[in-house]
């Protein structure tokens, strides 16, 4: 196969599964929350239980006016969703979905990029809350700044530390090294990346910078049409960014009961939607996080927790 | 003191729970909704048994029935006089007033109101709530038969009544 053509299918896939996995988690959390709270969800658009309402909905918002208001720093306030999203689509570019060359591009330093990309996710939460000139906006993006700031720390120390027991940064790499008694042995590193990346994406329960109920949207309050289409869609994209991230570093990615060489990215991708699902469902479940109990967990709990974990990873790699 | 962390496990065993049952919502336009008996709906009028005796009327609290009426001579023959008998031109009520107390359907004495459970008639003009008494004819093929008597429940005084004639 020629070069172009592999680099075109690759990227081709990765598009699909930027533009549809997101909307699946997305028709998933609508139904998923209205059955948990005793409703139906969406039952009109697309005919069969409202499958397409999220299309519906892009439609919607394509039709929208893109209202830009006229004290905001117009060329940062348009490129911020943007910024938002992109971070994501390369995150998945290196995500392995199974074993062998099904990967977008499989980098020896997989997660040190994935970490530093998702990072940026901080920079379009800035820029947003700056520039749109508004008050809510910019409470709601300094919130961010402090809750992302503190929690890219556990990120990466849970991270690291089975990146340490893998013996390697590759994301293919972990998952071939990773073996069942993991689960048990990486159990806390596992709690403080799940809980840390959920706070990394803003969702409920750490939906502290859009706190819809004190600060209107946060820092999407100005943003209209497309461009707060795009903050959602970057939303979506981060649960199954992190979902992912949490099956292929602690959940065994392609590894599964049999048939991990054909069924492999079967494997992965009923890990990741489990995933998104426990994330759907501790946004039902509960309620916000104060700023000071959001900032206690990071600090006094997932931190101290995440360097146990360094230690122990570390003296288990020794001794073994 | 309970195990650390037992109300975040309460909490997602709820909504798991709750996810697992059966939903409580009713597909309204698309289902016709289960509604419970004796349901106040709309007030249906029955012109032959109206008397004009205006005890509704006087009753409404918020006087929302607006009725008129002229008298006219009925000769009966071989009577020593003619008879008066009310005639009703207007029996109107209008809904966009009426709080659904149902006094007017308890006052008439002589069974020309009744409540039937329809609820679609809503209108883009307020003043095309005012239903005349045509309109108001015509909700009557949608009275329900009366609910059957509770045999728990104390006799009806038509009942009682008859019992004690017989036994003096």
């Amino acid at each position: 196969m020629p070069l172009w053509l592999e680099l075109t299918i690759r990227v081709a896939g990765v598009v699909i599964a930027f533009l549809t996995l997101p909307l699946l988690v997305g028709q998933a959390e609508h139904k998923v929350m209205a059955h948990m709270q005793g409703r139906l969800g969406p039952m009109y658009a697309g005919g069969f239980h409202g499958w397409a309402q999220l299309i519906a909905d892009g439609v919607k918002f394509v039709q929208k006016e893109d209202v830009t208001p006229s004290a905001a720093d117009r060329p940062v306030f348009r490129l911020a969703p943007v910024v938002a999203l992109m971070p994501y689509l390369l995150a998945l570019l290196v995500i392995p979905l199974g074993p062998g060359d099904l990967v977008g591009e499989p980098l020896d330093i997989g997660l040190f990029f994935v970490l530093a990309v998702v990072g940026v996710g901080v920079v379009a939460v800035l820029m947003s809350g700056w520039a749109s000139a508004n008050k809510y906006s910019l409470l709601g993006g300094l919130r961010a700044a402090a809750q992302l700031l503190g929690y890219e720390l556990p990120l990466v120390l849970a991270a690291a530390s089975v990146a340490m027991a893998a013996g390697t940064l590759s994301l293919p790499g972990i998952v071939s090294a990773w073996e069942p008694w993991w689960l048990l042995w990486q159990a806390p590193a596992m709690v403080v990346f799940f809980v840390a990346g959920v706070a990394e994406i803003r969702r409920p329960p750490f939906d502290m910078p859009i706190a819809d109920s004190e600060l209107v949207f946060g820092y999407m309050t100005e943003y209209t049409g497309l461009r707060f289409a795009f903050f959602l869609l970057a939303e979506y994209v981060g649960i199954v960014v992190i979902a992912a991230l949490t099956t292929v570093l602690f959940l065994g990615g392609w590894q599964g009961p049999f048939g991990d060489e054909y069924l492999g990215w079967l494997w992965t991708l009923i890990k990741v939607f489990a995933v998104s699902f426990v994330i759907i469902w501790l946004r039902v479940s509960y309620p916000r996080l104060r700023e000071d109990q959001l900032q206690r967990l990071c600090w006094l709990v997932l931190v101290p927790l995440a360097l146990g974990q360094l230690v122990l990873t570390a003296a288990v790699r020794v001794v073994m | 003191m309970g195990v650390p962390g037992e109300g975040l496990a309460k909490g997602l065993a709820v909504t798991l729970k709750t996810m697992t049952r059966r939903s409580h919502t009713q597909q309204y336009p698309d289902v016709e909704p289960d509604l419970p008996p004796r349901s106040r709906g709309v007030i249906a009028l029955l012109e032959e048994n109206c008397t004009v005796c205006m005890l509704c009327a006087r009753e409404c609290p918020d006087w929302c029935i607006y009725i008129d009426s002229h008298k006219e001579e009925v000769v009966v023959p071989g009577a020593a006089r003619a008879r008066q008998r009310n005639v009703l031109d207007r029996f109107d009520i209008d809904f966009s007033l009426c709080m659904y107390c149902g006094i007017c359907i308890e006052a008439c004495p002589f069974d020309a109101l009744y409540w039937t459970p329809e609820f679609e008639y809503a209108e883009y003009d307020i003043r095309d709530l005012l239903h005349d008494k045509e309109r108001l004819g015509e909700w009557m093929a949608t009275v329900p038969p009366p609910p059957v008597h509770d045999p728990n429940g104390e006799p009806s005084k038509e009942e009682s009544a008859a019992a004690k004639k017989g036994r003096t």
